[in-house]
């Protein structure tokens, strides 16, 4: 017995990454051909019968992406206060969702969001406005998520990054195109357990290792056990203002912006149609209900442990590396050097590493996803729980992909092709339409995560901005107000959109001027992040305007509006 | 005409509903994690700053307490009006 421990543990972190990641993935494809998609129905919304619990864990996997897992918590780190737009912005946003709209676009009952938008707008064109939004906010996203794939697979596995990217695209085409939302839907379940598993232990580890704690939440805000007696985050806080940073807890990012961002993020993340479409899937209202509540539980999880890691990864960088001769560096300062993700430039020449605000004379660049990635390196973990983390990593960046090539599929050949181009177009005919356009998405978002055109990462994070400035609006409206009409509510969707397409060209990309405008030009110092916010205010004002002067919608569309507002009877949808 | 006061009088409750849960949904985070955070700071509980908590631990767990209460509170009124299923 003692003999196999040691063998276990003379396993090298390779090896164990081959295993789990191996393990997983076959995981994966056998849940895959177990439930394959036979119709429509199946494979836009897994037959209508998921159950809240299984909905609400499919549901966590599917938002929380490679950005959540890999990146959320070392953004925090270095952000310190500010860290908090992306926590509260990316939960509160289901609190919208659970509250204003899943019930009711459950029991609407169609595939896509931008069934709803037509349906209940009566119109073709509001219904293309939709497509267009829908398609536009999930190719920004997932060509981040395929990138994201390949940089897991090439920093574990020491492979080229665009074989990473090859590798992801064969796994999600088998089981998106195979399985459709049947099969990602019982996978992100798999892949929810994988990657929250991945997740805590490190953390449980380093909590116990720095406050004696098993809980992050808890050992975040005790005392550290190194017998000094000071509260870890006093500690962050000194250390933070010796170097020259802001203070941990207090950031640096304006009242406006902080809660112009939070509120951009919540709202798109309630407008994302991945996350939408999902609240399709189960069987009654209540289950809709339930299961954006247990989806948030089981979100919050990750989220509030994801604070914690940072500022322990933070005290514990500082701490190993500031004012340390740089001959001394422990080995995973090392390896990530080659991976050019730890750069040191010793500008003084006296051998040690100065790390500071002042980039004059700051010798040390940190790159942030180093936080989780090396997490367990920097704390000396075993190599099984170093492993775990690249198939935590994985597992978060698929099953988003898998969830945003379903949007992108059914949104070609639901909302296209059988609602627009060719109506006649029989089940079987429009389910091979569905697998070709899941492989031709597929292979878009392969192309973006080889090649990803420079403006990628900075779309990624607009794309709620997007979300939020176009179908949060026309969805509200649709549910809670009767008299909202066609003309209102394309206005108010084309406007939206357009406003946040400009401001981030303008602010963001720069494409308008010579240089990138400065901070202080941003409309009332709102920053591109947040601008959608001011977009979605605007969509609303211009929605309600033009309603005002046009037709009131015609009386079966003001029905379908009160029979949204009942929660039973989901079964016997009405025609519309 | 019964039945349709019946689903209007379920839709005021209901949106009475959203608009307590939403109120508090606001003051846990804009208000408390944004807002009043630097007030808040100055109370501290162990470690944690409380508007520092409130923005980065806090407000989710409020937001998650939420939507379980409505999830109860409308199972509760689809019995109520008759559109338990």
């Amino acid at each position: 017995m003692m003999n196999k421990l040691l063998l276990i543990a003379q396993i090298d972190v390779q090896s164990w990454t081959y295993i789990l990641v191996g393990i997983t993935f076959t995981l994966y494809i056998g849940i895959a051909i177990w439930s394959r998609a036979g119709s429509t129905k199946e494979f836009y919304v897994a037959g209508g019968g998921v159950s809240p619990l299984a909905n609400g864990m499919a549901t966590a996997a599917d938002w929380m992406s490679a950005a959540s897992f890999i990146s959320m918590a070392g953004i925090i780190s270095f952000a310190g206060y500010d860290g908090a737009v992306y926590l509260m912005g990316w939960t509160g946003g289901y609190v919208l969702l659970a509250l204003l709209l899943a019930p009711y676009l459950r029991k609407f009952g169609k595939f896509t969001v931008p069934d709803f938008i037509g349906d209940r707008y009566y119109s073709k064109t509001a219904r293309i406005v939709a497509v267009f939004c829908a398609l536009l906010v999930s190719f920004t996203y997932v060509a981040g998520q395929m990138r994201g794939v390949g940089i897991v697979f090439s920093r574990f596995l020491e492979v080229d990054i665009n074989t990473g990217v090859v590798i992801g695209m064969l796994i999600v085409l088998f089981y998106a195109v195979l399985g459709g939302m049947k099969g990602i839907t019982y996978t992100q379940v798999a892949q929810y357990c994988v990657l929250i598993f991945a997740f805590m232990v490190p953390a449980i580890f380093i909590s116990i290792q720095m406050t004696g704690n098993p809980i992050p939440q808890l050992g975040f805000g005790a005392e550290l056990n190194d017998g000094s007696a000071t509260y870890l985050l006093d500690k962050l806080d000194g250390l933070s203002t010796q170097l020259g940073f802001a203070e941990y807890t207090e950031g640096s990012k304006s009242t406006i912006d902080v809660f112009a961002i939070t509120l951009a993020l919540m709202v798109g993340t309630a407008g994302l149609p991945h996350v939408i479409v999902r609240f399709f899937t189960v069987k009654r209202v209540k289950d809709a209900r339930k299961s954006a509540g247990i989806a948030l539980l089981l979100i919050v999880i990750l989220y509030t442990t994801a604070p914690a890691v940072a500022a322990f990864a933070r005290t514990n960088m500082i701490e190993t590396v500031s004012n340390q001769p740089y001959a001394e560096m422990p080995e995973w300062f090392k390896k990530w050097e080659k991976t050019d993700l730890i750069k040191f430039n010793d500008k003084n020449n006296d051998g040690l590493i100065n790390y500071v605000a002042n980039e004059s004379k700051n010798e040390l660049i940190v790159d942030r996803d180093i936080m989780v990635l090396a997490n367990p390196e920097i704390a000396k973990l075993p190599n099984w729980v170093i492993a775990l983390v690249a198939a935590g990593g994985l597992a978060a960046a698929l099953s988003t992909a898998a969830g945003l090539l379903l949007v992108i599929s059914a949104s070609v050949s639901h909302d296209l092709i059988k609602k627009i181009i060719q109506p006649s177009i029989s089940e079987k005919g429009e389910l091979i339409a569905a697998r070709l356009s899941a492989v031709g998405a597929v292979c878009v978002a392969g192309y973006f995560g080889v090649n990803p055109p420079g403006f990628v990462a900075a779309v990624v994070a607009l794309a709620f901005g997007l979300a939020a400035a176009s179908f949060f609006p026309a969805i509200i409206l649709g549910i809670f107000y009767k008299r909202m009409n066609k003309e209102g509510a394309i206005a108010g969707m084309l406007v939206g959109i357009l406003s946040m397409l400009l401001y981030m060209m303008k602010y963001k990309l720069g494409w308008f001027d010579e240089v990138l405008p400065d901070k202080s030009e941003w409309w009332f110092g709102i920053s591109p992040e947040g601008f959608g916010t001011v977009a979605m205010v605007l969509n609303f004002v211009v929605s309600i305007v033009v309603m005002k002067f046009t037709k009131v919608p015609p009386k079966d569309v003001q029905d379908i509006v009160e029979h949204i507002r009942i929660p039973s009877g989901t079964g016997e949808a009405i025609q519309h | 005409m019964k039945v349709n006061n019946n689903a209007k009088a379920y839709w005021r409750d209901n949106i009475k509903y959203v608009l307590i849960l939403l109120s508090i949904w606001f003051i846990a985070s804009y208000g408390a994690g944004i807002l009043f955070k630097d007030e808040l700071n100055s109370i501290k509980i162990g470690g944690f700053k409380l508007g520092f908590w409130f923005a980065q631990q806090g407000s989710m767990y409020v937001f998650v307490v939420l939507i379980f209460v409505y999830v109860r509170l409308m199972n509760k009124l689809d019995k109520k009006y008759g559109y338990d299923e």
